[in-house]
């Protein structure tokens, strides 16, 4: 059995908590427990806190990887943002000792103290390398028969450098996992594309960040895609809301594609049902191939 | 202060050489073409890479630097290897520190400071989490008011909320003129 910390964030538990049940009960079944990380917040969003100050932004993402440090589990998250922060934080703060020293100082009052003892990692690396392909196999027992665009959200990969997945460009990770499924991952244009939300951009500037999501969805329909899958939960609020949005603010296009997070798709494989998952709780609804 | 000596003191985290990295850049316009951003606007990385190299302040009052949604595709293809994603968030914060964080901005900011969370929780989240059979608060600082404590200190203690004009007795944004 193997133990984690799961750092929440704030669009899994707050808007999407059917991407909080849905990978428990899949870890869970591959014999992953997952401890709570009490008192954790706002990862605090990379390209969001990040560009307004990166002293805040270092602080409140290592004060939440020294929650997991204490406990003495390595952490995952469910959203790209909140791996781009912490694993980001995480990555400095072991590269660079005299970070390590002033977030320490600055985390005395709190009486937290970073060590530096654990990983920071994404629910992907847990299926991908703790599970892994052939043990998913194995255990599905409702194989999906669909076509699915996997979207792979960009902190997930990049900066590849940093994040030590390999080459960002033609990456195989998801299509595998979803393969794994039953299901085929089809390739379409612009599939490593950014999904339009992050940086502050959604926040600011809506049209232009769902303009990005419609032309992947235009891509994505033109190869005939029954659904498409992602591992951040960011990206799933955008691609899911954003589809309604979309048709309220450019004219009636109604795209009407479900949006699954990796680890919903994958409990669907296992036999579990869709509304267990919370996949029926999401603003396009499932079509046949996903209501079980 | 030069521009540069701004961004290098804002992005300090990520160390000198990595904004010093923008001296690379020969203007090849590779990230221009990567960014899907400058697809569909007018923002072009390119130029802002320039304007940085060259000191030129005006940028920063440029709304289009709040056009990149940090997607890394110009940090990984660029050929002379500049950190292009690291100088524009670090000179983000130069602007955000002359005044120039738009109000939706700011708003985000003051949820972190006021909940912990970005996107706080709503009671149809409530709802739904119980449902899934999970806790209807989630052991976040939305449990923890020491938790929340903790992140009010810290945005106190690095001036994160004068930063964002957050008004502690009103526990909302101050008014300010939009830049």
């Amino acid at each position: 059995m193997k133990e984690y910390a799961y750092f929440l964030g704030c669009i899994t538990p707050n808007r999407y908590p059917g991407i909080e049940a849905a990978t428990m009960k899949v870890l869970k079944k591959f014999d992953i427990e997952t401890r709570d990380l009490d008192g954790a917040s706002c990862c605090p969003a990379p390209g969001v806190f990040g560009s307004f100050d990166l002293n805040t932004w270092l602080l409140i993402a290592a004060r939440n990887v020294t929650l997991a440090d204490m406990m003495g589990l390595d952490v995952y998250v469910t959203c790209n943002g909140c791996y781009g922060s912490l694993q980001e934080a995480d990555h400095l703060l072991k590269e660079k000792p005299e970070l390590k020293d002033w977030v320490n100082e600055n985390l005395k009052d709190e009486d937290l103290e970073y060590k530096g003892n654990i990983e920071v990692k994404h629910v992907v690396e847990l299926l991908y390398d703790d599970i892994g392909i052939k043990r998913l196999k194995e255990a599905v027992v409702a194989p999906l028969d669909a076509k699915i665009g996997v979207h792979y959200g960009c902190h997930f990969l990049k900066p590849s450098a940093v994040r030590g997945h390999g080459s960002s460009e033609r990456p195989t990770i998801l299509d595998e996992l979803v393969e794994a499924t039953g299901a085929e991952s089809v390739d379409y244009k612009d599939k490593l594309m950014c999904c339009g939300a992050g940086g502050g951009v959604r926040t600011r500037d809506l049209e232009v960040s769902l303009t990005f999501t419609k032309q992947k969805f235009e891509s994505m329909k033109k190869v005939g895609i029954d659904a498409t899958i992602n591992p951040c939960a960011f990206c799933h609020l955008q691609m899911d809301r954003g589809q309604v949005e979309i048709h309220d603010k450019f004219n009636g296009e109604l795209f009407n594609m479900p949006v699954l997070f990796i680890t919903q798709l994958i409990g669907l494989s296992l036999g579990m049902s869709t509304e267990e998952l919370g996949l029926n709780a999401h603003a396009i609804p499932m079509t046949e191939k996903f209501i079980r | 202060m030069s521009l540069i000596e701004d961004i290098e003191e804002s992005g300090w985290v990520f160390g000198k050489d990595t904004i010093d990295s923008i001296y690379a850049c020969m203007q090849c316009g590779k990230c221009t073409g990567s960014c899907p951003s400058g697809r569909i606007t007018g923002y072009r990385t390119r130029r802002l890479m320039n304007k940085v190299q060259s000191g030129d302040r005006s940028i920063l009052e440029d709304p289009d630097i709040w056009l990149c949604t940090t997607c890394y595709t110009c940090y990984e293809r660029c050929p002379r290897e500049v950190k292009t994603t690291d100088v524009i968030r670090a000179l983000r914060n130069v602007a955000a520190k002359e005044g120039y964080m738009s109000k939706a901005h700011r708003a985000t900011a003051m949820y972190v400071i006021k909940t912990g969370h970005a996107v706080p929780i709503n009671d149809a989240t409530k709802k739904l989490r119980k449902k899934l059979g999970l806790s209807e608060i989630p052991p976040t600082t939305h449990k923890y008011p020491e938790a929340l404590k903790a992140i009010q200190n810290i945005s106190k203690k690095m001036k994160f909320d004068k930063l964002v004009g957050f008004d502690w007795n009103t526990m909302n944004l101050e008014e300010r003129e939009e830049k």
